[in-house]
């Protein structure tokens, strides 16, 4: 079942094709894991993720269930109470809120109420985020909703590299996690993935950008853009640092406050709505920790607190946080 | 839709159960009684705060006991599964420390009484959450399936309110199109607290909702231990031999109120309970197994005696254990310490 630690080279490749890879490779791995959702077998996921896997590993192994959100987390559930290690896909990550019930009711507490005596090694998967013309439900962000549940992990990697090494930690994991993945970056960012079998570990955030003037924290598509962003500053002398969260639940205290410290200046960045968002919490955290250590109110750049972005193309774009208002963002953070 | 019934009076069809069986169902039956009255005593006395009766469910749970097999089977009971829990192995000490809150109860004291885990045993973890156990019922027959198991079945029960829930139709339905090595036990005791089955579905029986999952239904006289035992053993073996899954419905009734924080004199008429009293389980299956030779009143004394033995040293132990320690509240959220920011 363990895999060879050895490093066998690195490869370029999509977010997509990182999550298909490090999938593949689970399968193969152990024979505990298998996938379940809708359109994950025959049609191999409606962004072709498992393209295949139905033939290479099976039915028993590649699921295709009923359409049903809150018995394809339940059924989940019990799969791993008994033993199995399922990988649960939610379609798009606006169609989970019928399996509400079963992750904050029943998966976050399974260790919990049995004081250990039944565990929930579940992974559910999820395509978040907008961007892509998803309108008003194949766009919306979900983690402001679970991270505040105890007994949850929330992951959110922006990256090629970090998605293999957190998905296979989310695998490994002996409680339930949620593993997001930004579909706009899906085909549009790629990296190096190093070969082998890697973890990354959960509740590890990475400065993705070293500067000296303010601190930029943000994940998902936006990651992208910060860092996007970042580098133009760089030409009119203004030094940000920017740190890729990767892990919503639990979040990397020790990475946001140190850089804090260092620039004195916070900027969080979410696409998600603002009020509530996990910005708040971040904050939150820093004002209690770090308030003397501030030269600047703390400044959270968000989407905004309405309930969708439209389909109308102005109205995605409103909503949508863009790299523009992060330069402004970011420069008057450094003027301040 | 098939009914059965066992015939009463000398001729016992005792559906290839031996005495010693028999009398085993019997002394699960007055041990769910006298446990049940024990808890209702305890939080009338103050000692302890709330408590869940099951009073018309003994012949059910009885049953639906004698068809598990231990160490193959996995139940996963709703919250008035006293009977059941008892039938599959746990004891009256680990129902009292769960009642009195105690450290010592599996669940640490975190769990209202009756909602039991034992993994050992094969009783599965539950919450408060109507139906919320059904879809992982189905998922560890799923498992079974994924490993090849055979011989192994999971009996999941529910009371007839819990089959208006979603949860409940998707766990049925899911484990219809996989064809999955589960029964599905509705214990309808005709009240979901105050709303009657009326009101609760068109249908006059559960098991009616079975051939809309194209899985077989069968409703059985659940105040009849050896009925209930009939169908259970049927539709069990049935699945642990790839037959798939089925629902049986058990009729039988609830005789005391939802728990000790309902008054059920506000919405059900002493008349029709009194009525309904005349088929009191316990009673009844003392009479057959008198009738049919296989105890005498010597016997059944001496059962009641034991059991209520049983009970009295169950409470003495378990009052006298301690409370959790407050700290004991921050433990096995998750695998590794309790903290939402990591350091």
């Amino acid at each position: 079942m363990t895999a060879t630690a050895q490093q066998t080279g690195s490869t370029v490749m999509t977010n997509v094709e990182a999550v298909r890879s490090t999938l593949h490779d689970a399968m193969v791995r152990d024979d505990r894991v298998l996938i379940m959702g809708e359109d994950v077998g025959a049609r191999g996921n409606v962004f072709l993720i498992t393209k295949g896997f139905l033939e290479e590993f099976g039915p028993q192994r590649v699921v295709d269930t009923p359409l049903a959100e809150a018995s394809i987390v339940g059924v989940a559930i019990g799969m791993a109470m008994e033993g199995l290690r399922p990988i649960a896909e939610i379609q798009f990550a606006d169609f989970i809120y019928p399996a509400f019930n079963q992750i904050v009711g029943e998966a976050a507490k399974t260790r919990y109420r049995s004081n250990g005596d039944y565990t929930c090694p579940l992974v559910i998967r999820t395509p978040y985020g907008g961007g892509v013309r998803g309108a008003l439900s194949h766009s919306v962000s979900i983690e402001a909703l679970f991270y505040h549940v105890p007994g949850l992990t929330i992951l959110a990697p922006s990256t090629p590299a970090d998605i293999k090494g957190l998905l296979n930690a989310a695998i490994e994991c002996p409680d339930p996690v949620l593993f997001l993945e930004h579909k706009k970056t899906y085909r549009s960012v790629k990296g190096d993935v190093p070969g082998g079998y890697y973890t990354i570990p959960i509740g590890k955030a990475d400065v993705k950008k070293a500067g000296t003037d303010v601190s930029v924290v943000s994940y998902g598509y936006n990651l992208h853009q910060a860092l996007d962003a970042a580098n133009r500053l760089e030409g009119e002398g203004v030094s940000v640092e920017v740190i890729d969260l990767r892990s919503i639940r639990p979040m990397d205290k020790t990475t946001i406050l140190e850089s804090v410290r260092k620039t004195r200046k916070l900027l969080i960045v979410h696409e998600d709505n603002k009020f509530g968002g996990i910005g708040a919490e971040i904050s939150a955290m820093v004002a209690e920790e770090a308030l003397f250590e501030l030269d600047a109110p703390i400044r959270r750049l968000c989407g905004p607190d309405v309930p969708a972005m439209g389909y109308a193309l102005p109205l995605e774009e409103e909503f949508m946080v863009s790299t523009d208002e992060m330069v402004d963002a970011m420069r008057e953070l450094a003027k301040f | 839709m098939a009914k059965t019934s066992t015939a009463r009076g000398r001729e016992l069809d005792r559906a290839g159960l031996s005495d010693e069986q028999l009398v085993a169902m019997l002394r699960n039956m007055l041990l769910q009684r006298q446990l049940d009255n024990r808890g209702f005593q305890l939080n009338r006395q103050g000692k302890i705060p709330f408590a869940l009766g099951s009073e018309g469910h003994e012949a059910v749970q009885a049953g639906a006991a004698a068809a598990f097999v231990r160490g193959r089977d996995v139940l996963v009971p709703y919250y008035r599964d006293l009977g059941l829990a008892l039938g599959v192995g746990m004891s009256a000490l680990e129902i009292l420390s769960s009642m009195f809150a105690r450290a010592s109860d599996r669940s640490a004291g975190r769990q209202f009484p009756n909602h039991y885990t034992n993994h050992d045993l094969g009783v599965a973890s539950i919450s408060s959450i109507i139906a919320g156990h059904c879809t992982h019922a189905v998922g560890i027959a799923a498992a079974f399936k994924y490993r090849n198991e055979t011989g192994r079945a999971v009996l999941c029960t529910t009371g007839e309110g819990s089959t208006s829930q979603g949860e409940w139709h998707e766990s049925v339905n899911f484990a219809a199109v996989h064809a999955l090595p589960i029964v599905f036990l509705c214990e309808n005791n005709e009240w979901a607290i105050s709303t009657p089955q009326t009101m609760q579905m068109r249908v006059a029986n559960v098991a009616d909702k079975a051939p809309g999952y194209g899985i077989p239904g069968v409703v059985c006289d659940g105040f009849d231990p050896i009925a209930t035992y009939k169908a259970m053993h049927e539709a069990m073996e049935r699945a642990r031999t790839g037959g798939g899954p089925s629902i049986v419905e058990a009729k039988c009734y609830r005789f005391l109120s939802h728990s000790t924080d309902d008054d059920d004199r506000t919405y059900r008429s002493r008349e029709i309970i009194e009525e309904r009293r005349k088929l009191d389980p316990v009673p009844r299956f003392e009479q057959v197994l008198l009738e049919a030779g296989v105890v005498d009143a010597e016997r059944v004394k001496a059962l009641r005696a034991d059991v209520l033995r049983e009970t009295n040293e169950a409470t003495d132990t378990a009052e006298a254990q301690p409370y959790p320690t407050p700290e004991s509240l921050y433990e096995n959220v998750v695998d590794g310490p309790y903290e939402p920011w990591r350091a």
